[in-house]
């Protein structure tokens, strides 16, 4: 369906990426926000307590902490709201036992995380990227979600838009992630018209109350959704349970609902994944980048060209799940991958298992604070092509 | 059980085909769930049923009920009961609650857990929730102790106790919870115990009725972790020890109304005032700033 046009801020914007990433939950039909303040992500909340009220039927409310944030918006998915909530690291580890409840109840939702420096209070107005690896594992238990990554804030709008449409499509939590700075940069940001923006609506079930059991697999893997007061009568829980949302606790239960959660999204990588390659063919070097980061891969890798190594760029725009075909195949052709993101080494490990020692992976660290220096990254690449 | 077997279960116990239709419990419960998992002499059952005889008594439309629990003995009520039913994290049904009466301000929203869950980890939650005083009710039982994890000390464990990890008797203070609530701008408090089931009925029929934030403080056995622990009997011994103990004093001060095993256990409404309600309060505001810009949000024919 098409987005709702009271949600649609059509023109063409000055705006910082915190801001865009407001107006895409909006566009993508995002009428509930819960929010606590915390540098540097809450503009994007502070925009949608100012937007929603004239945007209409629609709410925000700013809770007593981050642990009440992410279960109210999962109050109001049952509801049947698109919902989401927005933070950064200290906020995002608290928020972790809700991560794993939203994936266990399969909901739709969306966590905007501005990625500032840590550990701990660690850097609250600098950048960093080290929450990569927290957002996909972060909860405990076995269970998968989405994460894309932005660059620049018109991808805060059209990302924040598919998160939104992947949640839907696949009822799991989806993570937005913004790198301080790309949340404070001010660029130009184009938004559409209502009709020429693809929004997902909610999966809701065709079955009636008396056929319908919560998670029974209707699309696909993906049961069916309703909202509290249509008279299904539904029960949920966090506890491992059967089709019929009870409690079941037992081996074969637990079996059954973890592979679903789990395979629901890993049968269904090929859709999800999403990268943007520049030379990647014929390439020796190839940098593997997301976020911020992608933009100063890209001076490096225009300055190495200069002096004529054959380097491409693969940016990560879904980070979770990876595209780990392409990055395998990429591994048999290229002489070496360099991985650059803002932590001391994350998403690294992930590539150096994909390139099943076919050819090395290096790292190009960043504890936070800042961005890569081209020039570092141009470093690690001349080194690679020796 | 199935409905069949409660037949044969009424039929056997010599209920005539009158009481048996008579019984408000059947229509709300998940028979197909049943046995429940509360052990015998708990009253958390007994609650149950007074809950379900004070929603016959409202008369409402149960599809537009959710009730919404957290973690522990009194977190599992939501799942034996057949409405729009969310078991939630531990301490957390109430931002849980929170969400949903404010995504769709048409539901009923009851919120229904133990003392552990609703005043120690989700000890802010029921003070913000108070604060805000949004539109849901609050049913805390209150059994003294932590039930499904064996029986550890909770903020409501009477000086003296013993419990698995304050061997040696309770030594810290006690929450007052109807001070805290009420003190946090609750509209309607009351305690009642599962003695009084005609009382405690009523004053679920009242909270649900009124308007804003409310809250049932329940006194409820648990005889398997705290009265065994303590030399102090059965299920049934506790009821009966409620019926001398408690002392009825509506409007009581709620400063006085502390527990102490040593003292009468006050119980009565302590609470019953009107204030404004969250959503009414937003409503007000937003109109007032930005006039014909802003549509009243959850207003049905010219009532929310």
């Amino acid at each position: 369906m098409k987005a709702d046009p009271k949600g649609v801020l059509t023109g063409i914007h000055f705006m910082d990426g915190n801001h865009a990433a407001c107006e895409g939950a909006l566009a993508a039909g995002c009428r509930f926000a819960a929010g606590y303040p915390i540098t540097p992500s809450t503009e994007v909340v502070e925009r949608f307590a100012a937007r929603i009220p004239v945007v209409g039927d629609g709410v925000f409310i700013q809770m007593e902490d981050e642990l009440a944030s992410s279960i109210a918006i999962q109050g109001a998915v049952w509801a049947g709201r698109k919902a989401m909530t927005v933070t950064s690291g200290p906020g995002i580890s608290l928020m972790q036992e809700h991560i794993g409840l939203a994936a266990t109840y399969e909901i739709p939702l969306v966590f905007i995380d501005v990625m500032r420096g840590g550990p701990s209070t660690g850097l609250p107005t600098l950048p960093a990227q080290g929450d990569i690896m927290q957002v996909k594992w972060g909860s405990h238990g076995d269970y998968e979600i989405i994460t894309l990554a932005t660059s620049s804030p018109q991808e805060c709008f059209d990302l924040t838009i598919k998160a939104f449409n992947l949640a839907e499509l696949y009822r799991c939590p989806v993570f937005v992630l913004l790198d301080e700075v790309v949340g404070h940069m001010l660029e130009k940001v184009v938004i559409p018209e209502a009709d020429e923006i693809e929004v997902q609506e909610r999966l809701w079930t065709k079955k009636t109350p008396e056929e319908y059991w919560p998670y029974d697999p209707e699309y696909g893997m993906i049961p069916g959704m309703v909202k509290a007061g249509d008279g299904y009568r539904i029960h949920t829980t966090g506890l491992t349970h059967d089709h019929r949302g009870y409690p079941n606790l037992n081996t074969k239960t637990q079996y059954e609902m973890v592979n679903r959660m789990i395979n629901k999204i890993k049968d269904n990588a090929d859709k999800i994944i999403e990268y943007e390659e520049d030379g990647v063919e014929g390439a020796d070097i190839v940098v593997i980048a997301y976020g911020v980061t992608t933009r100063v891969a890209k001076k490096a890798i225009e300055d190495a060209r200069k002096k004529g190594i054959k380097v491409g760029l693969l940016k990560l725009v879904v980070v979770w799940p990876m595209p780990e075909k392409r990055i395998r195949e990429i591994a048999k052709n290229a002489k070496a991958l360099i991985v650059a993101e803002g932590n001391m080494g994350q998403l690294v490990y992930e590539v150096e298992r994909l390139a099943a020692g076919n050819c090395p992976t290096t790292l190009v660290p960043h504890p936070g604070g800042g961005v890569h220096k081209p020039e570092t990254i141009e470093k690690a690449i001349l080194e690679a092509a020796k | 059980m199935s409905e069949k077997d409660m037949k044969e279960t009424y039929e056997g116990a010599g209920v005539s085909p009158q009481d048996q239709a008579d019984n408000p419990v059947d229509r709300i419960l998940r028979q197909e769930r049943m046995p429940h998992i509360w052990c015998p002499g708990c009253g958390i059952g007994t609650t149950v049923n007074c809950f379900a005889r004070a929603l016959e008594k409202l008369n409402i439309d149960l599809d537009n009920l959710a009730v919404v629990s957290g973690i522990g003995c009194t977190g599992r009520v939501a799942g034996y009961l057949k409405v729009d039913s969310f078991h939630t994290t531990h301490g957390r049904a109430i931002p849980f609650a929170t969400g949903l009466k404010l995504a769709n301000p048409k539901m009923k929203v009851v919120v229904y857990s133990g003392d552990g869950d609703l005043t120690a980890i989700g000890g802010n939650h029921l003070i913000h929730a108070a604060r805000r005083n949004l539109d849901i009710t609050v049913i805390l039982v209150n059994n003294f102790t932590y039930g499904m994890t064996g029986g550890q000390y909770a903020p409501t464990t009477p000086f003296g106790s013993i419990q698995t990890t304050m061997p040696y008797g309770m030594y810290e203070h006690q929450f007052n919870i109807p001070k805290l609530v009420a003190a946090a701008g609750a509209v309607y408090v009351a305690r009642w115990t599962v003695y009084q089931v005609a009382h405690l009925t009523r004053a679920m029929t009242e909270a649900i009725a009124k308007k804003g934030f409310s809250l049932v403080e329940v006194m409820s056995p648990c005889p398997t972790l705290y009265l065994r622990r303590n030399r102090l009997g059965e299920g049934i011994d506790e009821v009966k020890r409620f019926k001398e103990w408690a002392v009825r004093k509506d409007g009581a001060d709620v400063n006085d109304v502390g527990i102490s095993r040593d003292k009468p256990l006050i119980i009565g409404k302590f609470v019953d005032i009107e204030r404004d309600e969250y959503i009414d309060l937003m409503n007000r505001q937003l109109s007032k700033k930005l006039g014909d810009r802003y549509t009243l949000y959850g207003v049905e024919n010219g009532e929310v």
